[in-house]
């Protein structure tokens, strides 16, 4: 079966590779620096590298071409964009570590393996109405793969959060697949509820809530990933996975309510997790004040806000700061690495391709003609964006610091692979919205032609 | 629900806009304060994590180097001579930051001037080690024989030479080791830090350039060309022989030493360094006097290539003369308002001996790169005009006379004509500090010197400049002009 191609697909797909080269000469330009800077040190497969990341926008740019012509153009553009300045930064970082310790040859593989799901969803997934009819296979997927990590012998602890699985000789995360097997499950679930949730029966003093059997199905699954989360020490995640929920429950019922019963019920159970969790005490008492402790309970934070302000306007240059100084350069602080050696600019443009992303995005669900596409790219577009809120947030001390991942930016096999799933999601959608709108405005051409010719005959 | 859709995107937009603000904090408005934080270890990596220029003697040892290290700094930095010249070439710590010539000859040391030289672009692009070797115009024999002529007395001996201000020599007991406070193990550097700190004896200071005392009768130098200057007397003047001199506005008699009538002709006087006639020139020269001391530098620092730089001397300040008469003859006699640095001393010294003109005083003599070339070289230039070479030929004669038969006959070298002047200058809380100021040889002066034995050294209140610090003065100067 070929994809359907309308008069908007060339047009889209020239603009994406044009974008595309963009994206990458970026990219090369951020190597180029950096072998200026420290050429002698540069390793042997440096070109190598270049030349394999650069080509992997070429293999998705087909992928597209063949599985979804019509998508939105600006979306893989992007994503290019913030995994070639990410791949720079690790690479970078990569200089002054040893052998057994550098990520940039691994991070190169996981991208590729990204690419590669993403082209496999858009193969996968033709038609995205499919997915709403598996809704309860996805729950399912998705509290599994919640669940995996507490398994004994096959999850493990980590950096004080139980997170990570072993399969065979790699390390996976199963919560980013989990969030957006759980978004599909929502967004399913409250398009096909949407009018019974936003009507409400049952009336609790002024408001109007819907019976416990609508609201059960989705509460539970919602509470259970939660507690898991909360259990596995995932601060990060739990709050991403609130905000989102709460927002893809207002976007489908357009009511406020729930937007203040969700504030009210995330304030109750931030204090108690303060009262009762030390480490979410520990995070709230640093971002309050991290130079009390800089030394020790405050240093990731104090370090990386050395880095931000040593960068300045226009940063070290590529190479020649310290970002190295900054724990979990590569993956949580990867936007402090940036800010130290690209300034301002840098993390500002860093910022501007998320907001052309999430904007991208938020235009694809309100194009699109049906509530489940509709709030399945509304949804995972507002993970995108309130995940790069909750670490960026983090690390530039505007909200406590909580361990995720920076999109497509961070090195991390889990969550590229959760992200370029998003991306293809978010591009079927598109290509599906673009064909529907094509179609109708063919038809009704078709039925003015018919009408034109019948008036003719009178 | 596309205005549902609309508005979260609103807010989703609005909280990475706050990132944009918080950006513009943290990197524009506190950046350099976040930079320059003493805690943000980024400071010293930048000076630490790179090879740095030697510090070199004038007679080729090797003051400080820096050596490869494993550690995350790449470089430790090496005091091969400890203690001899911590006080010149000072430290460069992670901790505590730098002092001396490692901090005012930074930017050679770390090759910042090479490479902003545009002569050497050519060179730079060859690569390698582009730092500069800075080398000093002290040197290293003769600071071990000024410490040696010390012998464990708490004071300070400085060289110069008075016709460039090169300083030769310039040590001062007790000093410290430097290379613990280069250590790159912060705890260990705090602990010695604070130790120094603690020490009463406070070893850290550089005496000859940083701590001021009363020069005494050593000050009777300017006091007498002061005098010579403004005509309030001559060659040829006579004093009768008082035993001391009461100043207006008080009754505090100014005693001679040992209470002994003194008087005479001005050189006899000069001589024998009688209190009661220079306390009276003081109080006689009232407002004159001020300009004529501060044209020996006093009521300000020489600019010196040391940093922290040096001390201010002080003086009577002007307009004081008409409320605070006693004063003035207190400044003739170089007590009450007047203290002055060792260095300040010697540059007094130094004055006479290149006919009136003090020269800028400086440690460093050039720069050099790694293959030896010259690359910068420090220029001679007048400080201060102190007085006229007619004044200051007079004023020779004075001093030869004092080291010839007065009371430094204990510099007395033979074969060579010096010229000096004692002082034995009272302190309030101890016994008196011995001075000695000297140049030599008188005829072609290579050579001026000053020696401070602070509270009498190991004779205490029998101390006299004479006996104490001339005796230092002799042995320094006799290493430097080759006399056994």
């Amino acid at each position: 079966m070929s994809a359907v191609r309308t008069p908007l697909a060339s047009q889209r797909r020239n603009a994406e590779l044009g974008l595309g080269v963009v994206a990458i000469l970026v990219t090369v330009g951020g190597y180029l620096l950096l072998a200026l800077s420290s050429a002698p040190a540069l390793p042997s497969d440096f070109w190598f590298f270049l030349a394999f990341i650069s080509s992997l926008f070429f293999v998705a740019h087909i992928g597209v071409r063949f599985l979804a012509p019509n998508a939105e153009p600006t979306l893989l553009p992007l994503v290019t964009m913030l995994n070639g300045l990410g791949f720079v930064m690790i690479s970078r970082l990569d200089l002054v570590l040893p052998e057994s310790q550098r990520t940039a040859r691994t991070q190169a593989v996981w991208i590729a393996v990204g690419i590669g799901v993403c082209c496999l969803v858009l193969g996968l997934v033709r038609n995205i109405d499919a997915l709403r009819r598996y809704r309860s296979i996805f729950l399912a997927l998705g509290v599994g793969a919640l669940l995996l990590p507490l398994l004994p012998g096959l999850g493990y602890e980590a950096n004080n959060a139980r997170l990570w699985i072993h399969l065979g000789p790699l390390n996976f995360q199963p919560g980013e697949a989990a969030k957006v097997l759980l978004v599909i499950f929502f967004a399913a679930y409250l398009g096909d509820n949407r009018e019974l949730l936003r009507a409400g029966t049952r009336r609790i003093g002024r408001m109007f809530l819907p019976a416990p059997r609508h609201l059960g199905p989705l509460l539970l699954p919602w509470a259970a990933a939660i507690l898991i989360m909360v259990q596995q020490k995932d601060l990060g995640s739990s709050l991403l996975f609130f905000a989102v929920f709460v927002a893809m429950l207002y976007m489908a019922t357009e009511r406020a309510a729930y937007v203040f019963i969700g504030l009210l019920l995330f304030a109750a159970a931030a204090f108690i997790a303060y009262l009762a969790f030390s480490h979410v005490q520990l995070r709230v008492d640093i971002w309050l004040d991290p130079w009390k402790d800089a030394q020790n309970r405050g240093y990731q934070l104090v370090q990386s806000l050395f880095a931000l302000g040593s960068g300045g306007l226009s940063g070290a240059g590529l190479g020649l700061g310290r970002p190295d100084l900054i724990p979990y350069a590569s993956t949580d602080f990867v936007f402090s690495a940036i800010g130290e050696e690209l300034g301002l600019y840098g993390t500002v443009s860093v910022v501007i391709a998320f907001l052309l992303f999430v904007g991208s995005g938020f235009r694809i669900a309100v194009q699109a003609s049906r509530p489940f596409p509709k709030l399945l790219a509304a949804g995972l577009t507002t993970i995108i964006g309130i995940q790069t809120f909750v670490i960026v947030g983090g690390v530039i001390r505007l909200i406590p610091l909580t361990g995720v991942t920076l999109p497509f930016v961070s090195y991390g096999g889990s969550s590229l692979i959760a992200n370029f799933a998003i991306l293809a999601l978010l591009l079927r959608v598109s290509d599906e919205t673009a064909i529907e709108a094509h179609l109708a405005a063919e038809q009704a051409a078709r039925i003015d032609a018919a009408s034109a010719a019948s008036g003719a005959t009178k | 629900m596309n205005r549902a859709i609309r508005r979260v995107g609103y807010v989703v937009v609005a909280l990475l806009l706050i990132i944009v603000g918080q950006l513009t904090y943290l990197q524009v408005i506190d950046s350099s304060k976040l930079a320059n934080d003493p805690r943000n270890s980024r400071i010293f990596l930048r000076n630490f994590n790179r090879p740095r220029g030697k510090i070199i003697s004038a007679d080729g040892e090797v003051l400080a180097l820096s050596t490869r290290t494993n550690d995350e700094y790449g470089y430790q930095r090496t005091y091969p001579q400890g203690s001899l010249f911590a006080h010149t070439v000072g430290y460069q710590s992670v901790i505590i930051g730098s002092a001396g010539v490692e901090r005012s000859y930074d930017d050679d040391l770390t090759g910042r001037s090479l490479a902003n030289n545009p002569l050497r672009y050519p060179s730079l692009l060859r690569g390698g080690n582009q730092v500069g070797d800075v080398v000093l115009s002290l040197r290293a024999d003769i600071q071990r024989v000024a410490k040696d002529a010390l012998a464990g007395q708490r004071g300070s001996v400085t060289v110069i030479d008075p016709s460039t201000g090169a300083i030769i020599a310039m040590y001062t007991n007790p000093s410290f080791d430097p290379q613990p406070l280069a250590s790159h193990n912060s705890s260990a550097v705090q602990k010695y830090y604070s130790a120094l700190s603690a020490d009463p004896l406070n070893p850290a200071l550089p005496r000859a350039y940083r701590e001021i005392y009363p020069p005494g009768s050593t000050f009777k130098v300017v006091t007498t060309s002061a005098a010579l200057a403004t005509g309030k007397a001559t060659p040829e003047s006579v004093y009768p022989p008082d035993r001391s001199y009461t100043a207006p506005q008080t009754d505090n008699a100014i005693n001679n030493f040992g209470n002994k009538p003194c008087g005479g002709t001005l050189p006899e006087a000069f001589r024998q360094s009688c209190n009661a006639v220079f306390a009276r020139l003081g109080v006689e020269m009232g407002e004159e006097f001020v300009p004529e001391l501060e044209g020996f530098g006093f009521n300000s620092a020489p600019e010196i290539d040391l940093s922290p730089g040096a001390a201010v001397s002080v003086g009577p300040q002007v307009g004081s003369f008409k409320n605070d008469k006693p004063s003035f003859a207190l400044a003739g006699i170089g007590q009450g308002p007047v203290a002055g640095t060792p260095l300040q001393m010697a540059l007094v010294a130094a004055a006479i001996a290149n006919k009136g003109i003090i020269m800028k005083p400086h440690v460093g003599e050039k720069v050099t790169d790694r293959e030896g070339k010259v690359v910068s070289r420090v220029k001679p230039s007048a400080w201060k005009k102190a007085t006229s070479p007619e004044i200051a030929a007079t004023l020779t004669e004075f001093m030869l006379s004092v080291v010839n038969s007065g009371t430094g006959t204990a510099a007395r070298i033979p074969g060579i004509a010096v010229a000096g002047k004692t002082g034995t200058a009272q302190s309030p809380g101890g016994p008196p500090h011995a001075w000695f100021i000297a140049f030599a040889p008188a005829e072609a002066p290579r050579f001026a010197i000053s020696v401070i034995i602070e509270r009498g050294g190991s004779v205490g209140d029998e101390a006299t400049g004479g006996r104490v610090a001339a005796p230092v003065a002799a042995k320094v100067l006799r290493a430097l002009l080759g006399v056994k």
